[in-house]
């Protein structure tokens, strides 16, 4: 079974600086399978610098990997003919976080719609063209006619956004990579996003890959998810289980320093990083060991690879090395599969 | 600014030559003998450090003004930590930059008063405010630390401020407040000899607090200060600003829309709608029994770690700020709308002592004693 879309061993290193040749390392061997049977949403989590757009942008072609390929039906995305990329772009969309950025303030919303439709012809007439509009607006729960026609600045964030995912939506995809959509929108009006997209997953069966740095919607709407630190997955598998009782400690940070909104709750102490963690080297060994409060030798000589800790859960660190260690490619096997039958389009 | 640059070939001179006027302020000894008290977070003493009093701040717009604050009265009590919430285009900001006296044309603050210890900012001569700000008042600002000049030093950024009031320190006293300053915010001290660039987005948000308390203000205010960082950053980020805070024995007014973080920082709060305050009481009682339905709907909508998949849509829009709904402004959005609410303005109103709230059903038979379960299905039905 080829995959939709497939990272396999990624690596993307970004070089700077004119004399001093400075590399970074936004990504290193990740890999991840869109299983267009399993239609499923995908969490990614991870601080900034974490790589997690880095990977977006890999995944959609826009960044082409220093090692590794990102493919597309089995077929490098380097390597595609025009007729290949017209598909692609159709297959697999993205929704991007400012939503006030994606759009041109001279033309009308509608524009954005519009655009999509003449470019692959998917109206003969203008009349179809504004029923498909319609269609795609109502999906999103936004009436028409308070939408189209607008100018962006007359509209709000929220709808912005959901104007962009009615946009995603137009094309009928088989992916849509979420780039942090609510990051930027009030937290009242994040809702009816996320519900826009965990309803084009279940109605539509599209694969959603959502990207963002907060762990409550990631539990909220994933089903799967990846925690990213400094490039590498630190974390992966059942939103339910990596949120709940994370393992890694770097996911225990995380989900501990999540503000909840409860006073009776208030922010636990921070564990110290252990001693030994002082002579970890930022290059070598395990990437989060100068934070680790649980650092001991295995840590600094060799990266881990990911422990099968659970069924559905793997972590990359060395207290769980009593495990069996997954091959890089491996992690998309124990992602939990969408129960129940999904609706086809 | 040359002052504490200490140009190689220019012996400075200046501070031998004139009286230290607020020397005082800055020594760093001064620091950890608390002047005014703090301690448990229910406990604070009840005088007011702030009062702003039926506050109006409009925009000038062709179509007519723009009610951003529509009468607003709060107060912030010394060493308090006090929370605005409200979605953005509510007003919260434009509240901070009233209080500093910051509101460009075409914004005018209407009317109202704004009492720091009891001096009335609007009646100061612009110089004279311009002395209050930092020194009394310091502001956090949501991109601040886009804020820092890129070709500056830090140190030199953290000097300039202190040299704009009037501080007469020598180049070490300086070295060692700047030092200081730094410490207590969480950095180290070779921060000081560092450019903007250099930092990452916590510790310029960190450097922005240092300077915000270069001058021990009783007040200081911070505008969604961690709002481009992420969870562990902006924890880190907010337990400083916390910490000096209790240090300094300042008060604190927080700004944002993240429930989380008012939950876990402020010790009062003030909820704010289309310019409006809606309700206002104890962090612990407003979570727990929010008494306005525009909180109420707030509080539904969180996401939580609790229960998968449980999104309460909010639904409606905040009003256009230009034609804002008679009587109430929440009614058109509100559950438990009554021919009252669009005639009527409802007033704030004590709940009981210390929690205040703006809804007409107050008054009435329908007690407003929901749990978030009932509420959930109110909204939604």
């Amino acid at each position: 079974m080829t995959a939709l879309l497939e990272a396999r061993d990624v690596t993307k290193i970004f070089r700077s600086g004119f004399i001093a040749r400075k590399e970074t390392t936004a990504l290193e061997d990740f890999s991840l399978r869109i299983d267009p049977e399993q239609p499923c949403i995908t969490a990614v989590v991870g601080e900034s610098g974490s790589g997690k757009t880095t990977m977006a942008r890999l995944l959609l072609g826009l960044e082409l990997p220093t090692k590794g390929d990102v493919l597309y039906k089995g077929q490098p995305l380097a390597r595609m003919k025009r007729h290949e990329w017209l598909q692609f772009r159709r297959d697999v969309q993205a929704v991007f976080q400012d939503p006030f950025e994606v759009y041109n303030p001279f033309y009308r919303v509608d524009h954005v719609l519009e655009v999509p439709i003449d470019k692959f012809g998917l109206a003969q007439s203008k009349a179809e063209r504004r029923s498909l509009m319609v269609r795609a607006l109502d999906a999103v729960g936004l009436r028409p006619e308070e939408t189209l026609g607008r100018f962006p600045h007359q509209l709000s964030g929220g709808q912005r956004q959901r104007i962009m995912v009615a946009r995603a939506l137009l094309l009928k995809p088989r992916l849509i990579i979420a780039d942090e959509p609510v990051s930027m929108i009030d937290a009242s009006l994040r809702a009816t996003v996320l519900d826009n997209l965990r309803k084009l997953n279940e109605q539509f069966g599209i694969s959603i890959i959502y990207i963002t740095h907060d762990l409550t919607t990631a539990y909220q709407i994933g089903h799967n998810i990846v925690v990213l630190y400094r490039g590498s997955v630190a974390e992966a598998g059942d939103v339910r289980l990596v949120v709940k009782e994370p393992q890694h400690p770097y996911t225990q940070l995380l989900c501990g320093s999540i503000p909840l909104p409860d006073p009776s709750r208030p922010w636990r102490e921070q564990p110290m990083p252990s001693e030994i963690a002082r002579q970890a080297k930022e290059d070598r060994g395990c990437k989060f060991a100068t934070r680790c409060p649980h650092t001991f030798e295995p840590c600094l000589e060799k990266a881990p690879p990911l422990f099968h800790t659970d069924a559905h859960r793997a972590a990359a660190c060395y207290l769980y090395r009593q495990d069996v260690a997954l091959a890089g490619d491996e992690m998309d096997s124990i992602f939990i599969a969408m129960e129940g039958e999904v609706a086809r389009r | 600014m040359l002052n504490c640059t200490k140009a190689p070939f220019l012996v400075n001179f200046s501070h031998l030559l004139i009286v230290p006027v607020n020397r005082q302020i800055c020594r760093s000894q001064d620091w950890d003998r608390a002047q005014y008290p703090t301690g448990d977070r229910r406990l604070k003493v009840m005088s007011p450090l702030l009062e702003v009093q039926d506050l109006h701040v409009y925009y000038q717009t062709a179509r007519g003004p723009v009610k951003a604050v529509n009468g607003v009265s709060f107060e912030v009590r010394v060493g308090e930590r006090y929370g605005l919430i409200g979605e953005s285009g509510s007003g919260k900001s434009t509240i901070a930059l009233a209080i500093l006296r910051l509101i460009k044309p075409p914004g005018q603050i209407v009317s109202g008063r704004i009492l720091l210890d009891g001096v009335d900012l609007l009646g100061l001569s612009e110089e004279e405010m311009r002395q209050q700000r930092l020194a009394s008042v310091a502001l956090v600002t949501q991109g601040a630390m886009n804020s820092l000049n890129p070709v500056i030093r830090i140190r030199d950024l953290i000097a300039d401020g202190l040299s704009n009031h009037g501080v007469r320190m020598s180049a070490r006293e300086i070295q060692t407040h700047i030092a200081d300053l730094l410490a207590r915010v969480g950095l180290r001290s070779e921060v000081a000899g560092m450019y903007p660039h250099e930092l990452s987005g916590g510790m310029k948000q960190r450097v922005c607090i240092a300077i915000a308390i270069s001058l021990r203000p009783r007040l200081i205010i911070a505008d969604e200060p961690t709002s481009a960082l992420d969870v562990v950053v902006q924890r880190q980020v907010m337990q400083t600003l916390r910490k000096v805070q209790e240090e300094l024995g300042a008060a604190v007014i927080l700004i944002g829309h993240d429930m989380g973080l008012m939950a876990q920082f402020a010790d009062r709060m003030g909820v704010v709608y289309a310019g409006r305050q809606v309700e206002e009481g104890g962090v612990e009682e407003l979570f727990a029994q929010p008494k306005h339905p525009y909180s109420q709907l707030l509080m539904a909508s969180l996401p939580t770690l609790e229960e998968k998949g449980v999104f309460q849509e909010a639904q409606g829009a905040p009003p256009s700020m230009l034609d804002l709904p008679t009587g109430c402004v929440f009614h058109p959005r509100c559950p438990y709308v009554m021919e009252r609410c669009t005639l009527e303005e409802p007033q704030l109103q004590m709940v009981w002592s210390g929690h205040r709230a703006a809804c007409h059903l107050l008054d009435g038979d329908r007690s407003l004693d929901r749990s978030v379960a009932q509420i959930q299905e109110d909204i939604s039905s």
